[in-house]
């Protein structure tokens, strides 16, 4: 129904099309309304946030009876209760390791295929390249079993090399950082280099990765959020409570604490709080990076 | 080919670039699917050496299993329910925020994306307790307004938990596709709005027959892509049902399935079988997306 009245108004308006007018400002009546509307979807999406760092100051008897909207002083009463049972800045520097070393290794791997395949034509490089593209549609539960059963079989269970090592191959990575490769590293650098006797891993290294950084840069910030927020994962390979990563960590303080809701409000707020503040400050580079490639799914 | 002749052309050498990700991918990907595949014509336990070939077993049974269709109707229900919103939300803050003589909107914009940062079992465990029926705070704030008269119990009702799955999935999503529509709107050129304002269009005529049908490659990218991730639900729901699906498998989506076949109940040739289900769905679904969004572009 709508595509008829649009074909309408397209074709009336491909005639007008060439004249310019500069836009009329025109204070609208329902700007009031529409500033009310996104202040109230703010507070919104603020809400639980804000109900959590309450909550993680107050005392059990007080959670359970009362709707907090001002901090009380019972945060380091909630902390000692909560690391009392549960180890949990080992969750959280063993989350860290594991967020911080697979950045590493997805960006560096990544940026290292997208530069063979963006600067060297090799046979089959379409053919390959179009494998990487095509392995992003792949949903990753598919192999599920087969890559439990393969870790299990490897020994690996408990381990956090099944966790990192298969980030060498990531697709999305690689797609967003070869479109930036393409333009960013100039043919005429490498040859000059190749003639001053550089090998062609030493290019990559000393020449061609820090051209693009920025692409790695913002790439990774996506990989160690995702992955320091990854939970299936984790939970079927990790057993021992002394590896568990954060969220496994803190899924299981539901059970350590069935009634202590401070210690677990404050065991989410650990997790919470770092990562708002680090938006805080890479807020614009976080969302801009989001637009560039357009491949988050 | 002329490059070939070149005495500096080392483009063989790529090989050597790309080798890694094709080992990590082959071992970490291609062959862990090649193996679910054949455990899925086994019946397994994942622990004993001997394994059961029970051919097309686990599919015939796959295909009569209640409790599977039961998980795909939750899956798309609690992501239907938070699509709809989702999509409406995003592209009336994205039309709003392109406006670029708007004050805060890049405030604005940053809170409405928070939520999609946070680890979502960490959010599915505060909503927990946020909705918890005794002592939750969306209870206190219902009785303290008088809203209710009595404290709901969430978690008891079908509607209510997938509802709060739904608010999750929206509250964590809409922010991200804002800005995916918001890039998309960039690339709309200006002229054609301040044309159709000539022609005298109001805002909304603007909206319906210039906006919607110059996003809808942004739409169906972000269609598809919910679509994919909302068939893969986990995390949530899992967390907020302690791993039940509760009440009675009404909460219980497909990939909490195939985790608790494997993983709870050691059926790996099962839960394999479920893995290959939800794969073929996906494509399904994924392709009548395309279509759908697509048809009306193709009588253009």
């Amino acid at each position: 129904m709508e595509t008829k009245v649009n074909d309408k108004a397209n074709n009336k308006m491909s005639i007008k099309m060439p004249i310019k007018v500069p836009i009329k400002l025109s204070v609208s009546p329902g700007k009031v309304a529409v500033y009310t509307f996104l202040i109230v979807l703010a507070v919104l999406c603020f809400t639980p946030f804000y109900i959590m760092l309450m909550n993680s100051t107050h005392d059990n008897g007080e959670i359970a009876t009362h709707l907090w909207l001002t901090p009380g002083t019972s945060l380091m009463d909630n902390y000692h209760s909560l690391i009392v049972s549960l180890p949990i800045w080992r969750g959280f520097f063993n989350s860290l390791f594991v967020a911080t070393t697979t950045t590493i290794v997805s960006g560096y791997f990544s940026a290292l295929t997208a530069y063979g395949f963006s600067r060297y034509k090799f046979k089959g490089n379409g053919v390959l390249y179009t494998i990487v593209l095509g392995s992003m549609m792949i949903p990753g539960q598919l192999g599920f079993i087969g890559f439990y059963q393969l870790v299990s079989s490897m020994d690996l269970i408990n381990n956090y090399i099944p966790l990192i090592i298969p980030a060498v191959a990531s697709a999305g990575s690689v797609f967003f950082i070869k479109g930036y490769t393409d333009g960013a590293v100039h043919e005429s650098l490498i040859e000059a280099a190749r003639i001053d006797g550089c090998g062609e891993f030493t290019i990559f290294n000393k020449i061609a990765l820090p051209l693009i950084m920025p692409a790695v840069a913002t790439m990774s910030i996506f990989t160690f959020i995702a992955t320091w927020n990854n939970y299936l994962l984790p939970l079927i390979l990790l057993s021992d409570m002394d590896m568990y990563t954060l969220p496994i960590m803190q899924v299981a303080s539901r059970g350590v604490y069935k009634n202590e809701f401070g210690a677990i409000y404050t065991c989410i707020a650990i997790s919470v709080v770092p990562v708002m503040v680090a938006f805080a400050f890479f807020s614009k580079k976080i969302i801009g990076g989001l637009t560039m490639g357009g491949v988050k799914g | 080919m002329l490059k070939r002749k070149n005495k500096l052309d080392k483009g063989r050498y790529g090989i050597f670039f790309i080798i890694p990700y094709f080992v990590a991918y082959i071992v970490f990907s291609i062959y862990p699917i090649i193996y679910s595949f054949y455990i899925s014509f086994q019946k397994w336990d994942g622990m004993s050496p001997d394994a059961t070939f029970v051919g097309l077993a686990n599919y015939s049974k796959l295909i009569h299993d209640p409790v599977f269709y039961q998980s795909i109707i939750n899956t798309f229900t609690i992501w239907g329910f938070a699509i709809v919103p989702q999509m409406g939300f995003a592209i009336l803050l994205a039309v709003w925020f392109n406006n670029s003589k708007m004050m805060g909107k890049e405030t604005f914009r940053a809170i409405f994306y928070l939520p999609n940062l946070i680890t979502p079992a960490a959010v599915a465990l505060l909503f927990s307790f946020i909705f918890d029926w005794q002592t939750g705070a969306a209870n206190n704030i219902l009785l303290k307004f008088h809203i209710v008269s009595e404290p709901i119990n969430w978690f008891l009702g079908e509607m209510t938990s997938r509802g709060i799955m739904s608010l999750i999935a929206w509250w964590m999503w809409f922010g991200y596709s804002m800005i995916i529509f918001g890039a998309g709107l960039k690339n709309i050129p200006t002229e054609l709005y301040e044309a159709a304002s000539i022609d005298g269009a109001s805002a909304w005529q603007s909206f319906t027959s210039i906006t919607i049908p110059l996003l809808r490659p942004t739409i169906l990218y972000s269609c598809v892509t919910s679509l994919i991730g909302g068939m893969q639900m986990f995390d949530v729901p899992y967390v907020l049902t302690g791993g039940t699906g509760r009440p009675g498998n009404t909460t219980l989506t497909m990939v909490m399935y195939l985790y608790n076949t494997a993983f709870q109940n050691l059926n790996y040739g099962y839960g394999a079988a479920i893995g290959y289900g939800l794969f073929m769905l996906i494509l399904i679904f994924s392709i009548i997306t395309f279509k759908v969004i697509n048809r009306n572009a193709e009588y253009e």
